[in-house]
């Protein structure tokens, strides 16, 4: 178990890692850095003060040195508009993301259990071709669209909900049903074909020999072995659920990390950006190891093969 | 956005793919690549054929011609309409003929018309779009054969590198590298490019890897052929079907993803013009003027809608072990739609 963890911490520290590096190499390497976290009309005095007083004229590894310590530290610098630190901005933000993602996610599990399984008992039912159709949207719908056609229709022309902000329950319909439609739409199908083969294995027939009732099957039997390669897949869908998550809060004005990103690109903000960026990348990493960690404590066979 | 609907790895040819072109050398003559021209002619003609076949993917097909001979010919035909600006005409409601064809779609606050813009828009789109879907398709599909085949530490160090692109949002990847160099058309195709890479990479690895243990590779590499031309010969023409299947899906992404970009600002910029673009240049105009925000993304949804079903098709036209489903005689309108749905998702 822990040298599953560890094996599984190592590899994803890797990616990031690179990220870490990576935003590091595009703003140094890529000409003058006080370029990038000056406004455009900057003069030269205030760039070569900027120079001076950010450590940009010391030798490169000098400057990564500094970098990496600032990172490790969570000190990205200050925003140019606010002249707050960076990283108190982005940590700011970041509940607001994680509220917004955290129950999207949780219904579009609950929801995706609930219609795969209905799917999987009766094929070409009614949920099944939900499923299917949801699915098909899902891979064909850009989200800033259905959010605009939601505002469209919810919020100008019925007047049920809110266009934007964050007060009251109304106004989380439509970012969720939004933010939703992708990983329902992906969870769905698994769930599905999980539960498809986990029905047609022989311990579901000796369940059912036993006289247990249809619900009992699926709920103690099939769903505990289909929910493995749910699982697997929601790492994915999370790192998609941030591409989302920017489209989203940047149309219903949602204060979290997608939007100050965006803010921070559209008013030339470096350091804000790259406070952002990297506190993503962290929540991102250590989630994998939450998922990793979830996916063996319930599939015990994953424990040994990879002890082995 | 998420991975779009498909599992790089699961895609695995049963034993009963052709092992047509290469197993036929019993003599000592080195093997020569055995589908002729003929051969070939006799394969377009029956895929064409199985395509009408299939009403729903015979019309996204035709959908998707569509589209592509507007990118191509459309601007010559509106001219400047798209560009000229009429006040008199501005914010004119859809579907009225009063002031001619070119104003069936309505105009935009400065009365240009919205089909002429649609239609400059598709170019721009597929012009990101297209490159940027054959640049990964090559880069990644060349480099997944050639790690799969050689096996060993080429193979696990390119696919820690797709680890590493994978597991990063892209859409934050394509928002750092569009800031620190500016969203020109030939950045955001680069960006784009690289990071769908790992998808055909992943995809050309695990069927390369499965196909260099096999029979008739093993009989080429006996004869002594070198390995680059083991890959041209014997593993890409096996390989190259599937790959074809997951570039038309990947377009789908590709294009709701330049779209998503420049629909926050940093991706086509204006004066040039997008259909991601289109939607957000609309979206003040929402109580007003809902056409400019609607069409675009109709125009989205629809071409996306037409690939996914054409992939679903072409998954399954070009697997021979499912392609007699195919020729089945059809029992209900239905049916055939549900399938290309669920192979679209799968």
């Amino acid at each position: 178990m822990l040298v599953y963890l560890r094996k599984r911490i190592i590899s994803s520290l890797l990616p990031l890692v690179v990220v870490v590096v990576g935003v590091f190499a595009l703003a140094r390497l890529t000409g003058n850095p006080a370029s990038l976290y000056l406004p455009l009309n900057a003069t030269d005095q205030m760039r070569a003060d900027f120079t001076a007083r950010q450590g940009l004229d010391q030798p490169l590894l000098v400057q990564m040195a500094d970098y990496f310590g600032g990172v490790l530290r969570l000190d990205f610098g200050e925003s140019l508009r606010t002249g707050e630190p960076a990283a108190a901005m982005a940590l700011r933000a970041f509940p607001a993301t994680l509220q917004l993602a955290a129950t999207t996610m949780v219904i579009a599990i609950v929801a995706a259990v609930l219609v795969g399984c209905w799917a999987a008992l009766k094929p070409n039912g009614i949920a099944d071709r939900i499923s299917s159709f949801v699915s098909m949207a899902a891979a064909s719908i850009p989200d800033f669209w259905l959010a605009i056609v939601g505002i469209w229709i919810f919020a100008i022309t019925l007047g049920w909900l809110p266009t934007s902000g964050v007060s009251g329950g109304e106004a989380w319909i439509l970012p969720i049903a939004t933010l939703m439609l992708r990983p329902f739409g992906v969870l769905v199908q698994i769930v599905r074909g999980a539960m498809v083969s986990a029905l047609s294995e022989p311990y579901i027939k000796l369940a059912r020999s036993k006289g247990a009732s249809d619900a009992r099957v699926v709920s103690h039997h099939a769903l505990r072995n289909a929910a493995a390669p749910a699982l697997t897949v929601a790492g994915d869908l999370t790192v998609g659920l941030v591409n989302g998550a920017v489209v989203v809060e940047t149309i219903f004005g949602w204060p979290g990390i997608g939007k100050l990103m965006i803010d921070s690109i559209l008013q030339r903000d470096f350091a804000v950006l790259q406070a952002a960026v990297l506190i993503t990348a962290i929540a991102i990493f250590v989630l994998n190891i939450l998922i990793d960690l979830g996916y063996a404590l319930l599939d015990a066979r994953v424990r040994p093969t990879v002890k082995a | 956005m998420a991975t779009p609907l498909l599992q790089p790895e699961g895609h695995q040819h049963p034993e009963t793919d052709p092992p047509a072109p290469a197993t036929a050398p019993a003599a000592d003559v080195p093997p020569v690549p055995a589908p002729t021209a003929q051969d070939l002619g006799d394969k377009k003609l029956s895929l064409f054929r199985l395509l009408l076949r299939d009403k729903f993917a015979t019309l996204a097909a035709l959908v998707l011609v569509f589209v592509g001979l507007v990118a191509v010919f459309g601007p010559m035909l509106v001219g400047d309409l798209a560009t000229r600006q009429d006040l008199l005409a501005a914010n004119k409601p859809p579907f009225s003929l009063e002031d001619g064809w070119g104003y069936v779609l309505g105009s935009d606050s400065l009365g240009r018309s919205m089909l002429g813009r649609l239609v400059i828009a598709t170019r721009t789109t597929i012009s990101v779009a297209l490159p940027a879907v054959g640049i990964a398709l090559v880069i990644g599909s060349l480099w997944g054969v050639w790690a799969g085949y050689h096996r060993g530490l080429r193979e696990t160090i390119s696919m820690r590198i797709a680890d590493v692109i994978m597991s990063f949002p892209s859409l934050l990847l394509a928002v750092v590298v569009l800031y620190v160099f500016n969203p020109s058309l030939g950045n955001i195709i680069l960006i784009l490019a690289i990071t769908r890479i790992p998808i055909y990479l992943r995809t050309a690895r695990a069927e390369s890897a499965e196909l260099q243990s096999r029979t008739f590779v093993d009989a080429a590499r006996t004869f002594g052929s070198r390995p680059t031309a083991i890959i041209g010969r014997h593993v890409i023409p096996i390989v190259l079907p599937t790959l074809l299947t997951l570039a038309t899906l990947e377009f789908c992404y590709v294009m709701l993803a330049e779209s998503s970009l420049s629909f926050l600002g940093i991706g086509i910029q204006s004066p040039d013009v997008s259909w991601g673009l289109m939607v957000s240049q609309g979206r003040q105009y929402l109580q007003t003027a809902w056409w400019l925000s609607i069409f675009p993304g109709l125009a989205i949804v629809i071409t996306t809608i037409a690939a996914n079903i054409l992939a679903a098709w072409l998954r399954i036209a070009t697997d021979p072990a499912q392609r007699w489903r195919l020729s089945l005689p059809r029992t209900r309108g239905g049916r055939r739609f549900g399938t290309a749905l669920k192979g679209a998702t799968k």
